[in-house]
């Protein structure tokens, strides 16, 4: 299938100036984005970000109320453009009485080539339930069984919507490393998380997306350098005003303990000598990448109406 | 691209719409058969409503005629209602489980999930006559030789699309509890209107009229008519082609639409 296999270089999927609106809610705002082969992209974003509408959009459940949805090439409501892409049901949604053996070859059955489906039983540890129907799985169990339903098809595009989620550490785990696996292997892996922890480990490339809108887009420590933000504590009584000096995004307080969010520590603290405001016990250092999610995103719900639909470069 | 591929294109693509309904009606049967059950519920009821409702009813079980009519009304009421409840509400129920929009993402176009559906559910109607044809031939004065009988299954199937796709429409359009009321109404509505119920010889002239425009109406003429013999008016085969062209398109264009149940 020529138009299933692009050229290096040009992306698996994209949307292209895309809103999705459900009744009067408005779900995806303007949202351009490449999904370029080769890597692990992380979505990141609170609830109702609009991390699943974006995967619906490319895995051809829903079209876009505007603007431009391709996957290979195509339309992702053409089934031939879905020939390479690799989905996970909610492990909740499994039919019950088919056992785990039969729902790997039902999945198998769509595609024009599969993977060797030992090796995948191997690697996701399906082995011992082959013969299982899956209502008698275990959570985990289950979980393991519909993400490995997404590379049945030896797709070159993934998409995982919360793979991991409500499973134990060592679960999760597991499913890490079959996924570096795969990666390992050629495909390209789109992964949605609310796990800071999950993207941190998994992602090369993340997408911070909040209230509809890419907030940013970058590897990883572009994301955290994006947010520009270094965090500086002092004690202070006048956090209002100090809070009004230039680069300052955001503060907390604490009493007296307030944490400046700032865009260059060191200018900061120049502006800060120089208003001769009081001070002391100062603590400068570096953004986690959970702090940068919080300034993007909180940015994101202060600002009614930002001026571009992408922040990233 | 050379007229000869794309005619090679398109019969690739129609083999494989083909082969992955087999692969649905498969799987579907599957997980119907391992709820053994629903299957014997399903293949029993038709049989026993004929003992109930036509056997006890000497002048019309002990009438050839009558009696062959009341088993193929029977048949047609069975076969409709199989098709209403098992598209309908088994429809409704599925868009409602998170496997339902899974199935959406797997490569494969939308007929193949209405023509999977369609293979299984209505194998299973279908099988489900042969208790009423059984019992019938024992019970009742009913008569047709193997070859009418034979003749009378395969009117059964063909005229069986309209009600199947009824129940895919309404399954596509509302929620499973919406979808249990609507599916009693229209097979109620349905059954007595084409006379399936009373022979439509019973019915008043405005009746018989508004009757022809009915998928059991035509399809218990069509049915008939194999089982029988005697004239076959033009309407009924007609009729029939209509709905299914119409409730298939209309099917289609709902499938592709849909994204799953809608809640406000």
């Amino acid at each position: 299938m020529t138009t299933s296999t692009p050229r290096a270089g040009t992306p698996l999927a994209r949307l292209d100036g895309v809103s999705r609106r459900f009744g009067d809610t408005l779900a995806l705002d303007d949202v351009t984005l490449e999904i370029a082969p080769g890597c692990i992209l992380g979505l990141l974003g609170p609830n109702g970000a609009g991390k699943s509408t974006i995967l619906s959009l490319l895995d051809g459940r829903r079209r876009p109320t505007s603007g431009r949805v391709e996957l290979f090439g195509r339309s992702p409501s053409d089934p031939v453009a879905r020939q390479r892409l690799g989905c996970t049901p909610q492990e909740t949604g499994l039919p019950d009485t088919l056992r785990v053996s039969e729902v790997i070859d039902f999945v198998g059955a769509h595609f024009e080539q599969t993977t060797e489906t030992t090796s995948l039983v191997e690697e996701f540890g399906l082995a011992p339930i082959l013969k299982k129907q899956t209502g008698a799985l275990s959570g985990g169990q289950r979980r393991r069984l519909a993400v490995a339903l997404a590379f049945v098809g030896n797709p070159r595009l993934v998409l995982l919507d919360e793979p991991t989620t409500g499973l134990d550490v060592e679960a999760r785990h597991t499913l890490w490393d079959a996924l570096r696996r795969q990666h390992d292997r050629g495909a390209t892996i789109v992964v949605t998380s609310h796990y800071l922890e999950e993207i941190e480990a998994l992602a090369e490339r993340v997408v911070v997306v909040g209230a509809g809108r890419v907030l940013a887009d970058g590897t990883l420590a572009e994301i955290i350098g994006r947010a520009g933000l270094q965090r500086v504590s002092i004690t202070t009584s006048e956090a209002q005003r100090i809070a009004r000096l230039p680069g300052v995004v955001r503060h907390e307080r604490d009493g007296d303990d307030v944490t400046f969010w700032v865009r260059d520590s060191d200018v900061f603290v120049r502006e800060l000598i120089r208003s001769d405001l009081p001070f002391r016990g100062i603590a400068v250092r570096g953004a986690t990448l959970e702090e940068a999610f919080v300034t993007l995103t909180g940015a994101a719900e202060a600002a009614t109406r930002p001026s571009t639909g992408r922040t990233a470069a | 691209m050379s007229t000869t591929a794309w005619t090679r294109g398109s019969a690739n693509r129609i083999g494989r719409a083909v082969r992955l309904s087999g692969v649905h009606a498969r799987f579907n049967l599957l997980e119907t058969v391992r709820v053994p059950i629903a299957i014997i519920g399903s293949l029993v009821f038709p049989a026993l409503a004929l003992v109930f409702f036509v056997v006890p009813q000497r002048g019309v079980a002990a009438d050839p005629v009558f009696a062959t009519q009341a088993v193929i009304s029977l048949s047609v009421f069975a076969v409709m209602s199989n098709g209403l409840f098992g598209f309908g509400i088994s429809l409704a129920e599925s868009r409602e489980k998170p496997w339902d929009p899974y199935l959406r993402t797997l490569p494969a176009p939308g007929i193949v999930r209405i023509a999977g559906l369609v293979v299984a559910t209505g194998g299973l109607g279908i099988l489900a006559i042969l208790p009423v044809v059984f019992v019938g031939a024992l019970l009742t004065e009913a008569q047709a030789t193997p070859g009418r009988i034979a003749l009378g299954l395969i009117a059964l199937a063909t005229t069986a699309l309209p009600t199947m796709l009824i129940g895919i429409v309404i399954g596509l359009t509302f929620p499973s509890k919406a979808a249990i009321a609507i599916v009693q109404v229209v097979m109620f509505a349905f059954g007595f209107g084409g006379g399936l119920f009373l022979p439509p010889l019973l019915f008043p002239d405005w009746l018989d009229s508004v009757s022809r425009f009915l998928p059991t109406r035509e399809a218990r003429e069509l049915v008939v008519w194999a089982v029988q013999g005697g004239d076959l008016e033009w309407w009924a085969p007609v009729g029939i082609a209509s709905w299914s062209v119409v409730l298939l398109v209309v099917a289609l264009v709902l499938f592709r639409r849909d994204e799953g149940r809608r809640f406000r």
